[in-house]
C-alpha cells in the first residue's frame, strides 16, 4: 500500500452544527429555474435514492435520464427492506429530536462517520415522512388516524415509521410513482434493461456513461452534464447475502476505475437473524426481521455431539450464550455483537441443524408466557416465511438462524455535496460511504437513500452545474465516448472468447467463500493476507477458465454476471487491503487483534479516526490510500459496552 | 432429512422475440428438496453450461417474493400450485420424485417473450405512468400527521399496495386482462385522502391505458387465485365504479356518494 495525500476538503460548511446545512444551501450556487432545462443529468439506478433524485430533479426542471438494468424501475432492491424508516419526528413525545437521532447515528456508527453529514441526515429525516405520506405511502396508522411508530434495533425512542413488514416496498413504490409522473411529463426519460458499464471522462470531468442493453447486447453512449450513481451496495461480493441476485458493484466500480475514490470498503454489516444456508446450491439468504430477538431466546446445546431434538435438550445442557455473557442486554445486543457470538459458537462446533451452521432462536418460553396467539399476531408472517423456506414449524421447534451479509457501509467517497472525487459524478444512497460510519442502525438505510435523493442532491448538484451554463453535453462522436464504447465491447468479447470450463456462477461462489471466510465477521492479519493472494489466484483462473456460452446480441445473463464477478474480484481484494490496513476494530469491522478483555471491538481513535479513501491505479497495482480525518465536535467518543 | 428428487422438466426455449420456440425436455436429477424452484433451475443451468449447452434464461432477482421479477407458468399455473406464493418462494419439497414439470413463460399478448422464460412486462409501467401517482412535488408536503387516516382505510390501501407487479394476474387470466394490477394501484391511491384530488382523472387515464394493452375482464377470478400477494378481486369492482363516475360530465361532483 502506498499512502496518498490527506483529503484536504470535504466541503463541510463552517458554523455551528445545527446551522451548517442551512448556511450551505444559501452559500452554494443556484441554477436559475429557466436555465435548469439546459442541463442534462444522468441517473444510474432506480431504487430509493435514484428514483427520488430523478423525480425531484425532473420537478425542478432539469432534463433527466434514468438507467436501470431491471425490466422495471420498481424492481430495485430497496423494495426488500422490511423494518421501517427512522425520522426525528418525536410523535411519541418520548424525547426524540434531531440532535438525538444525529447522536445515535454517530455513536451507532462507532464514530467513523462525518458529523456534518449525519446531522443533515437527521434534519431532513422529518421532511421525508411528510413527503412520503403526501405521495400516498400507506404507513401504519393508529385508530385515531395518526401515524404509528415503533422502537427498532435497540433504539431508546420510538422513531421508526413502517408499512407492515414491507416498508421498503411502499417507499420505493412512492418514489417510483413520483418518478413515473415525471416520465409522463416528459422531464424524465427512462431506460430500462440498460446496464452502465463505463464512465466517460474528458479533461478530468465526467461527461457521460456507456451502457449495454442487456436484452439486445447493443452498446450505447449517453452524454450529460452530471452523472448520479445510485446503484446500491456491494454485499453480493460475499455471494451469499440478503441482496437480490443482480445487486452488484459494477457501476460504482467502473467509476472507481476512472478515478473515483472508494471509501471504507471493509465496513460491511452482517445481520444476525437470517436463515442458514441449506446446501451448496443455496443462492441467497433470507433475512428475518430482528424484532424476533425481542421474544426469542438464542441458544445452542453445550455438547457439540448432541443429536437430540431441541425440545429434548434439558435446560441445564443449553448454552444461552448471549444471556450468559451480556446479562443486561441479553438477546438484544447490537447486530455486530450478536453476529460475532453466533460465529464463535458455530466455530466451536456447537452449531445446530444438518450442517451445524446455525443457532437456535427459541420461542417456547414466549409461547408459554404469552400464548401462541400473541406470538402469531406479532410474528405470524415471519414464522410463515420461515416455514415456507425450511419446511419446519417454528411454533413447535426453535428456528435456526445464522448471520448473513446485509448492507455495506463503505462505498464511493463523496464530499458534503455528495460529489465523488470525480467532478460531475455524484453518489447517493448505499452506493456512497457517507452517513453510517462503520455500522448502520436499523431503519436508517431507507432514510439515507431518500434523504440523498429528495433533499440533498437536488440542491447540491446546482453548485456544480451553475458555472457550466452554455456548455453543451459532450458530443457522442468525441474520442472519449468512442474509446469507452470500444473498451466495453472488448470486455464482452474477452468473456466470450476465453472458452474455459467454469461458469461465472462458479467463480462468484468460490470468491464468496473466500471473502466470507477471511473478510467476514472476524478478520486477522494472516487471514487477510491469505485472502489477497487467494483472491488473486482465483481471479487469474477466472480470466483463463471462464465459460460464457451463447451470443452477445441477445439476453445472455452469463455476460452480465461475468462483468459483475470480474468487478467483485477487484473489490474483494481492496476490501482485504482496507481491512488489513485498519488495525483496529470498529462497528462491522472486527480485527481479532484489536478487542477489549471482554471480547468487544476496540477502536484506536488516535490512529484510525479517519476515512480510508482508495485510489485506483490498475488491476495489478495496489491502490493508494487517502485519509480524510474525522473530527468530533458534538459527539463524545466512548467505548461501547453491553454487559 | 432432505430428500433427493429426480425430475423431468419440459421447458419452453425461444432464442429471441421473433424466433420460433419449442418445448425441450431436460432431466433434473439429484435435486435436494430444500432447494427453491429457482435454485433447481440454477442447478439445471450449471449442468447445461458444463455440457456446453446454452443455459435457460429465466426471470428472477430478490428471491424473497417482493421484487416481482420472477414468475413462470408451472404445470399450467402462474407461480405454480401453492397459493399466495411467488415462484421464488416455491420449494422443491412440494414436488415428488419422478414428477414431470412443465415450465412456460407468462402467456399474454401484452407480454412478448424476450427469450426463453423471460417476457417484457413494460405495459404495467405504462399504466402507472398514465396516472398511478399523487402529484405532490418534493418539498410541498404538509406535516404527515395533519391528515389523519382511519386505520381501516390505511390497512385497506396497504392490502392493495402490496401488489408486486409480477404480472401473474395477467398470465393466469383467460383474457390476459390487466384489471387486478390496475385496480390494486387505483384502490391504493383512490382510497387515501392524498389521492382524492386526482381520483377520477387517474382512474380514467389508467383504465384507458390498460385497455390499450390488455384484454377485458369477464370475472373469472383466476387473477386473485394466482396472485402471490392474494390481492382481492373486490378492487376491480371499486375500479369499475370509479371509472363510471369518472365519465360523469360534471366531474366536480363525482366525489360525492
Amino acid at each position: 500500500m502506498s499512502l496518498g495525500t490527506t483529503i484536504p476538503d470535504s466541503k463541510v460548511p463552517q458554523g455551528p452544527m445545527a446551522d451548517k446545512w442551512d448556511n450551505h444551501k444559501f452559500d452554494i450556487k443556484l441554477v436559475n429555474p429557466a436555465n435548469k432545462k439546459k442541463f442534462k443529468i444522468l441517473v444510474v439506478g432506480s431504487g430509493l435514492a435514484g428514483a427520488s433524485a430523478a423525480a425531484t430533479l425532473g420537478e425542478l426542471g432539469y432534463n433527466v435520464e434514468v438507467f436501470t438494468f431491471h425490466d422495471s424501475p420498481r424492481r430495485a432492491h430497496s423494495i426488500a427492506a422490511q423494518g421501517g424508516i427512522n425520522a426525528a419526528k418525536n410523535y411519541r413525545n418520548d424525547g426524540d429530536s434531531v440532535h438525538r437521532l444525529f447522536y445515535d447515528t454517530v455513536k451507532g456508527g462507532d464514530y467513523r462517520s462525518r458529523e456534518a453529514n449525519v446531522h443533515r441526515l437527521a434534519q431532513v429525516s422529518v421532511d421525508i415522512i411528510d413527503q412520503m405520506a403526501a405521495q400516498g405511502v400507506p404507513f401504519a396508522r393508529e385508530y385515531g388516524g395518526l401515524l404509528d411508530n415503533r422502537s427498532f434495533g435497540g433504539a431508546q425512542v420510538s422513531r421508526t415509521f413502517y408499512a407492515r413488514g414491507q416498508t421498503g416496498q411502499q417507499l420505493l413504490l412512492g418514489a417510483y410513482q413520483q418518478m413515473m409522473r415525471q416520465v409522463h411529463e416528459g422531464k424524465v426519460t427512462l431506460h430500462t434493461r440498460m446496464e452502465m458499464l463505463d464512465l466517460v471522462m474528458k479533461d478530468g470531468e465526467a461527461h457521460g456513461i456507456v451502457c449495454r442493453n442487456v436484452t439486445t447486447g447493443e452498446i450505447s453512449s449517453h452524454s450529460g452534464h452530471a452523472v448520479v450513481l445510485a446503484t446500491g451496495g456491494y454485499g453480493n461480493v460475499f455471494y451469499l447475502s440478503t441482496n437480490a441476485m443482480a445487486s452488484n458493484v459494477t457501476a460504482a466500480w467502473r467509476a472507481h476505475r476512472k478515478g473515483a475514490y472508494f471509501a471504507n470498503p471493509c465496513y460491511t454489516q452482517i445481520h444476525p437473524t437470517c436463515i442458514p444456508a441449506s446446501d451448496e446450491f443455496q443462492s441467497k439468504l433470507t433475512l428475518m426481521s430482528e424484532s424476533l430477538r425481542n421474544d426469542g431466546r438464542i441458544w445452542v446445546p453445550r455438547n457439540p455431539d448432541d443429536t437430540r431434538a431441541a425440545a429434548d435438550v434439558p435446560e441445564s445442557e443449553r448454552y444461552y450464550y448471549l444471556e450468559e455473557k451480556y446479562p443486561s442486554f441479553g438477546n438484544l445486543v447490537p447486530r455486530d455483537v450478536a453476529s460475532r457470538n453466533a460465529k464463535t459458537v458455530v466455530d466451536q462446533g456447537l452449531g445446530v441443524g444438518p450442517l451445524k451452521n446455525g443457532v437456535y432462536l427459541d420461542f417456547a418460553d414466549a409461547i408459554g408466557a404469552d400464548g401462541k396467539d400473541t406470538i402469531e399476531e406479532r410474528y405470524g408472517n415471519l414464522f410463515q416465511m420461515y416455514d415456507r423456506i425450511t419446511g419446519e414449524d417454528p411454533y413447535s421447534r426453535p428456528m435456526r438462524i445464522y448471520p448473513a451479509t446485509h448492507y455495506t457501509m463503505g462505498g464511493l467517497w463523496v464530499d458534503y455535496n455528495l460529489m465523488t472525487s470525480i467532478p460531475g459524478v455524484y453518489a447517493a444512497g448505499e452506493a456512497n460511504f457517507s452517513d453510517h460510519g462503520a455500522n448502520r442502525l436499523g431503519a436508517s438505510a431507507l432514510m439515507q437513500g431518500l434523504a440523498d435523493g429528495y433533499f440533498v442532491l437536488p440542491y447540491t448538484i446546482g453548485d456544480y452545474l451553475a458555472p457550466k451554463l452554455g456548455e453543451d453535453p459532450l458530443s457522442l462522436d468525441d474520442p472519449a465516448f468512442i474509446q469507452a464504447e470500444a473498451d466495453v465491447q472488448s470486455q464482452v468479447h474477452r468473456f466470450m472468447s476465453i472458452k474455459g470450463t467454469r461458469s461465472p456462477e462458479y467463480f462468484h461462489r468460490e470468491l464468496g467463500k473466500l471473502v466470507w471466510e477471511h473478510i467476514g465477521m472476524a478478520r486477522d492479519q494472516n487471514g487477510l493476507e491469505k485472502a489477497i493472494s487467494e483472491i488473486r489466484s482465483l481471479r487469474d483462473e477466472f480470466w483463463s477458465d471462464l465459460r460464457v456460452l451463447g451470443d452477445a446480441d441477445t439476453l445472455n445473463s452469463s455476460i452480465e454476471k461475468a462483468g459483475r464477478v470480474a468487478d467483485f474480484f477487484e473489490l474483494g481484494e481492496l476490501m482485504a487491503r482496507d481491512a488489513l490496513d485498519r488495525e483496529e476494530s470498529c462497528g462491522g469491522h472486527f480485527r481479532v487483534e484489536s478487542q477489549t478483555e471482554e471480547g468487544e471491538a476496540l477502536r484506536d481513535d488516535e490512529n484510525f479516526a479517519h476515512v480510508s479513501a482508495w485510489e485506483w491505479h490498475g488491476a495489478d497495482t495496489a491502490q493508494t490510500k487517502h485519509a480524510e480525518e474525522l473530527t468530533f465536535d458534538e459527539v463524545k467518543l466512548t467505548q461501547r459496552s453491553y454487559k | 432429512m432432505s430428500r433427493i428428487l429426480n425430475l423431468t422438466l419440459s421447458i419452453w426455449r425461444q432464442p429471441g422475440p421473433n424466433s420460433p420456440g419449442q418445448f425441450v425436455t431436460y432431466p433434473a436429477n439429484g435435486i435436494p428438496d430444500d432447494a427453491s424452484f429457482l435454485e433447481m433451475l440454477d442447478i439445471v443451468n450449471e449442468g447445461l453450461i458444463e455440457a456446453g449447452e446454452i443455459p435457460i434464461e429465466f426471470p428472477h432477482d430478490c428471491r424473497e417474493g417482493i421484487c416481482g421479477t420472477c414468475g413462470v407458468m408451472i404445470n399450467g399455473r402462474a407461480h405454480g400450485q401453492e397459493k399466495g406464493t411467488a415462484t421464488c418462494q416455491l420449494h422443491m419439497r412440494k414436488f415428488n420424485d419422478g414428477d414431470t414439470i412443465v415450465i412456460e413463460p407468462w402467456r399474454a399478448t401484452a407480454f412478448p417473450i424476450v427469450r426463453d422464460l423471460v417476457v417484457d412486462r413494460s405495459p404495467l409501467d405504462k399504466i402507472v405512468e398514465a396516472g398511478g401517482y399523487v402529484s405532490a412535488p418534493t418539498g410541498t408536503a404538509p406535516d404527515a400527521n395533519e391528515t389523519p387516516i382511519p386505520k381501516e382505510v390505511a390497512d385497506s390501501a396497504m392490502d392493495a399496495a402490496a401488489c408486486i407487479g409480477c404480472g401473474a394476474c395477467v398470465a393466469a387470466c383467460p383474457n390476459s386482462a390487466g384489471q387486478l394490477f390496475t385496480s390494486a394501484k387505483l384502490w391504493h391511491l383512490n382510497s387515501l385522502p392524498q389521492g382524492q384530488a386526482e381520483r377520477f382523472r387517474r382512474t380514467e387515464a389508467m383504465v384507458e391505458t390498460m385497455e390499450d394493452f390488455f384484454g377485458s375482464c369477464t370475472n373469472h377470478g383466476e387473477c386473485s387465485e394466482a396472485c402471490p400477494k392474494e390481492i382481492e378481486q373486490d378492487f376491480i369492482a371499486y375500479m369499475n365504479r370509479d371509472y363510471m363516475k369518472s365519465k360523469v360530465y360534471n366531474r366536480k361532483l363525482a366525489g360525492q356518494n
